[in-house]
């Protein structure tokens, strides 16, 4: 809403969604959440039609309404190519980032024989299917082998019976007769090629092509989305796709390098821009709820355990994290139980990220100079782009990570799960509403802009983490923080976190001088002055060394726990007392 | 939100229970609407189309793709045998011959002159779909499936592994609190589904499994019992497809967790009944639950109503509800108030709360997503 000459957030509104029977539409929920709108605003924005549009003379109406969907888990979708690493990769990538979930990507060299990817594909019921394959004017036949695969196999769509299927096509342009002959019996869609030469990826024909099929074939078979998609003429985009439009936007704005994570119920969007480039990765099975098992199955119980600050029998913790998948909306009433659904968070970023490494790498089969390093190191080639020291601003979104009860919770679940070095500014979405803007963005960049600035993003400080290990400990990094009101000058052991307030909004001078082996930006050993911007929580020092090292001993490995928790005032002093009486009890 | 709290599980001494039974493609249906059907009876049958092989004919005759067709024995929709030559190519005057045998029974299917495929599809397979709980047909959905309806007695559970099946269910139990251990399970329980109490143990499952029991509904299983007993570790709660001879449904969670003495009563009040259970849970949009339904006959149903006022009324002082996390996981008790505002959790986390009175007298603020209401 305008107030004065900004656009500023007002309220939001919150319902359970309809799309499941018994009520199977999904406008009846979007009605109940505009009704605590009105409620709370006292404006009147719905009539018998749907949502009053456009707005008329006093507190009537509004000027536009536009919405994501993520309704029966999100665009599902299988992907195909030639080579896995190339074309496979490309397609999948391309897929992500138009905000689908990749069920499968098959490709001539994925390691399967022909009928079992036929039967992968028949099981799948994908909502979509991207093909590519082959640089303009290269492979036919192995792209059409892909297409002559799928033909085989006759996927059935996952929603609506007796529907086509639409497949993108978005490969070799000479294999686009082969293409047609091969799946004209599906809804196919021919798109400029998606690697028209090795050395370029060119996804967005293919991403526009999928957010068009989305809503003309996928939503419009979804219960209620042909009511709700003549309430608003901006077309509805997949949730994550919204999510990662405002990462790009905070990337561009500042002109950096930008991480941006959604950790949600039953998945983890991850989502980098990294310069300039783009990649969004969705780890399906990773959340805190529905997923909430599958972070543990990943991880393995010990990788979750390490974060739990007092001593517990593994298998009550995996009972714990058994009875929420079958719960899923179940909250935390203890402490005790808080921190056990913030180490498995941690785990769940900290997989979630790996994922997304392995997809944002540089292009394979592209020709290039390797250094003599990476002639002996076969793996350089594929290791990611994403260097943490390049990494300027660091931000979350999500259930867990917006409803935390103190904000130095999120601060230290986003530099646990991500590890973050040098220095790197934090943030996170304040409630649910980046997709949104992101949706918002795409008709009206300024408002838009504006409430993702000012009511959007919490600045929750910066992150000073030295890069190295100090194995015999001692003093890691001096500091010294300098604004208009005092100046601040500390020592950090190596092994410990110190926060220095400095209030959202404001800066100061930060001069750094780390330990011999440390880096924090210049070169191991090497001093840094820089100006630095606060946050909610503050400046956070954080000197355990990455990768982290946590103690092998269970008993002091839960002191530092503790310890690290104390420094940063992140949960109540209770619990401290309750932990540490138990421990001198005995605990082990 | 308006309505932040589980719907509970069904634990219904009387419920009219429909089944949709539905062809995953379409096919014939065999019953009519107001036939009588049993558990196993076939009501609708189809055929899926079966595998598909793809061969590179024209590297295995050392052709080009282009020229695959002219080197084909069969034309496309044509049968051919296992082992059967159904492409030949002979060069130098028929000195040199190569050919390709079929590797199954199957039909020809595509002919590729780009890629030199050929595909070979496999006979149709033959998919029925039984009516799994007894009853009447109450709709027919022309070449799809069926509806069934019957009066019955319902169970639901809150998580299963294994599919559907129907047995006599025996009591192997004497109270909510007992442990099912593999020394209660009896040669004689072969073919029967068991109702345990608070837990069953991993030994217990093995057994049951080796005796040929077909269901187990418990209280509770420890998790790394489950692992054992499944062979592998479930990372989200999508089951129903598993093959371990023993279909699991458990009514409370994980952990020994005393089963709700109602749901056990309602159970002992049917023991040595046919029941039809199916482990399939799905927690995810669309959730679908374990169950325990035992069909009754048009006596027993005479003058029974089904009350359904609990899941549309939602939560009102004096409504029975259960708690479904710690501190106070279990406990049973009755709706003393709803405040309207937010209060802090110990967790610090501001949320929506109830007063609940436990049936030990104590008076607990809990949030409200953490019950479940009980529904009779």
């Amino acid at each position: 809403m305008k107030k004065g000459n900004e656009y500023r957030f007002v309220s939001s509104g919150e319902a359970p969604t309809t799309v499941e029977a018994p009520f199977e539409d999904v406008t009846r929920g979007v009605r109940n959440a505009v009704r605590e709108v009105e409620e709370l605003t006292g404006l009147n924005l719905l009539e018998e039609r749907g949502i009053i549009w456009p707005r008329r003379a006093g507190k009537e109406g509004v000027d536009i309404y536009a919405t994501t969907s993520s309704a029966g888990g999100g665009l599902q979708m299988m992907v195909a190519g030639v080579v896995k690493t190339m074309t496979a990769e490309s397609a999948e990538r391309a897929a992500l980032g138009a905000g689908a979930i990749v069920m499968d990507a098959i490709a001539v060299d994925d390691g399967r024989m022909p009928h079992q990817k036929i039967q992968r594909i028949r099981t799948l019921r994908p909502d979509m299917i991207l093909v590519a394959g082959g640089t303009d004017g290269g492979t036919i036949t192995h792209v059409t082998e892909m297409a002559e695969l799928i033909s085989a196999a006759e996927p059935k769509a996952r929603l609506g019976i007796g529907y086509e299927l639409p497949i993108v096509y978005s490969g070799n342009k000479d294999a686009r007769p082969a293409i047609q002959n091969t799946l004209g019996k599906f809804a196919l869609k021919i798109v400029d090629n998606i690697r028209p030469v090795l050395e370029l990826e060119n996804p967005e024909p293919a991403r526009d092509a999928i957010h068009e099929l989305f809503m003309e074939h996928v939503m419009s078979h979804a219960p209620g989305y042909d009511r709700l998609m003549k309430w608003t003429e901006v077309p509805i985009m997949p949730t994550p796709a919204g999510e990662g439009r405002m990462f790009r936007t905070l990337a561009e704005l500042r002109k950096v390098n930008v991480i941006g994570v959604g950790l949600g119920g039953a998945t983890t969007n991850v989502y980098s821009v990294y310069d300039g480039k783009f990649v969004r990765t969705v780890s399906a099975n990773l959340g805190m709820s529905y997923s909430i098992c599958n972070v543990l199955k990943e991880a393995g119980i010990q990788n979750i355990m390490r974060w739990i600050p007092f001593d517990v029998e593994a298998a009550l913790v995996r009972n714990r994290l058994r009875n929420k998948m079958i719960r899923p909306t179940t909250i935390p009433q203890t402490l005790e139980e808080l921190m056990v659904e913030h180490a498995v968070a941690r785990e769940a970023l900290r997989l979630g990220f790996h994922h997304h490494k392995q997809l944002a790498r540089g292009l394979m089969g592209v020709q290039r100079v390797k250094t003599m390093g990476e002639i002996f190191d076969q793996k350089a080639e594929v290791e990611t782009y994403i260097d943490m020291m390049h990494v300027d601003s660091l931000a979350g979104t999500g259930g867990l990570l917006s409803h935390a009860p103190r904000r130095a919770q999120s601060a230290l679940l986003l530099i646990d799960g991500f590890q973050p070095e040098g220095m790197t500014k934090l943030a996170q979405d304040s409630v649910f509403m980046m997709p949104h803007l992101g949706v918002l963005s795409t008709v009206y960049p300024k408002p838009s802009l504006e409430v993702f600035e000012k009511d959007c993003l919490v600045r929750l400080g910066t992150c000073i983490a030295p890069r190295g290990v100090l194995a015999k400990g001692g003093n890691a990094l001096s500091f010294k923080v300098e604004d208009e009101a005092r100046v601040v000058e500390d020592n950090v052991e190596f092994g410990s976190m110190k926060v220095v307030p400095l209030e959202q909004g404001k800066t100061a001078k930060l001069i750094l001088s780390p330990a011999k082996d440390l880096d924090v930006g210049r070169g191991p050993g090497h001093g840094l002055e820089t100006s630095v911007e606060g946050g909610v929580v503050g400046l956070i020092f954080d000197c355990r060394g990455r990768p982290i090292q946590l103690p092998d001993d269970q008993t002091a490995r839960r002191q530092k726990l503790l310890e690290w928790f104390k420094a940063l005032d992140a949960y109540p002093e209770s619990i401290y007392e309750r932990i540490e009486q138990v421990e001198g009890k005995g605990g082990n | 939100m308006a309505h932040a709290y589980t719907p509970g599980l069904k634990v219904k001494r009387f419920a009219i229970v429909s089944k949709t039974r539905r062809l995953p493609i379409h096919g014939e249906v065999l019953v009519k609407e107001g036939d009588l059907v049993k558990h196993d009876q076939v009501v609708a049958k189809t055929q899926v189309p079966g595998e598909v092989h793809l061969i590179n004919v024209a590297n295995a005759l050392g052709v080009d793709p282009e020229e695959t067709s002219q080197y084909m024995l069969k034309k496309l929709k044509e049968p051919v045998a296992k082992d059967e030559v159904f492409a030949k190519r002979s060069s130098f005057f028929g000195l040199f011959k190569s050919f390709v045998k079929s590797p199954v029974d199957g039909t020809i299917e595509l002919v590729s002159d780009v890629t030199g495929q050929v595909a070979l599809r496999e006979a149709y397979v033959p998919v029925e779909i039984t009516a799994y709980i007894p009853g009447k047909i109450v709709q027919v959905l022309p070449r799809e499936g069926v509806m069934i309806r019957t009066p019955a007695a319902l169970v639901q559970g809150i998580f299963g592994v294994g599919g559907e099946a129907h047995a006599e269910l025996k009591m192997a139990a004497k109270t909510p609190d007992d442990i099912l251990t593999a020394e209660a399970i009896e040669s004689s329980h072969a073919g029967k589904v068991l109702v345990g109490g608070s837990l069953v143990t991993g030994d217990a499952l093995a057994k049951a499994v080796k005796t040929g029991v077909k269901g187990i509904v418990v209280g509770g299983v420890e998790d790394e019992d489950l692992i054992k007993f499944l062979g592998y570790e479930i990372g989200v709660a999508i089951t129903g497809q598993e093959e371990i001879g023993t279909t699991l449904i458990i009514t409370e969670g994980f952990g020994k967790m005393k089963m709700p003495e109602r749901t056990f009563d309602l159970l002992k009040s049917f023991d040595g009944r046919e029941a039809s259970i199916n482990g399939a849970t799905q927690i995810r949009a669309g959730v679908i639950r374990p169950e325990i339904v035992i069909a009754l006959t048009e006596n027993e149903a005479k003058g029974m109503m089904e009350d359904e006022k609990e899941a549309s009324a939602g939560m009102t002082p004096g409504t029975p509800v259960r708690i479904i996390r710690d501190p106070y996981f279990g406990a049973i008790g009755q709706v003393v108030s709803l405040p309207v505002e937010l209060q802090k959790a110990e967790s610090e986390s501001e949320v929506r709360v109830v007063q609940v009175a436990l049936e030990d007298g104590r008076k607990v603020i809990v949030p409200r997503a953490n019950v479940e209401i009980i529904e009779e």
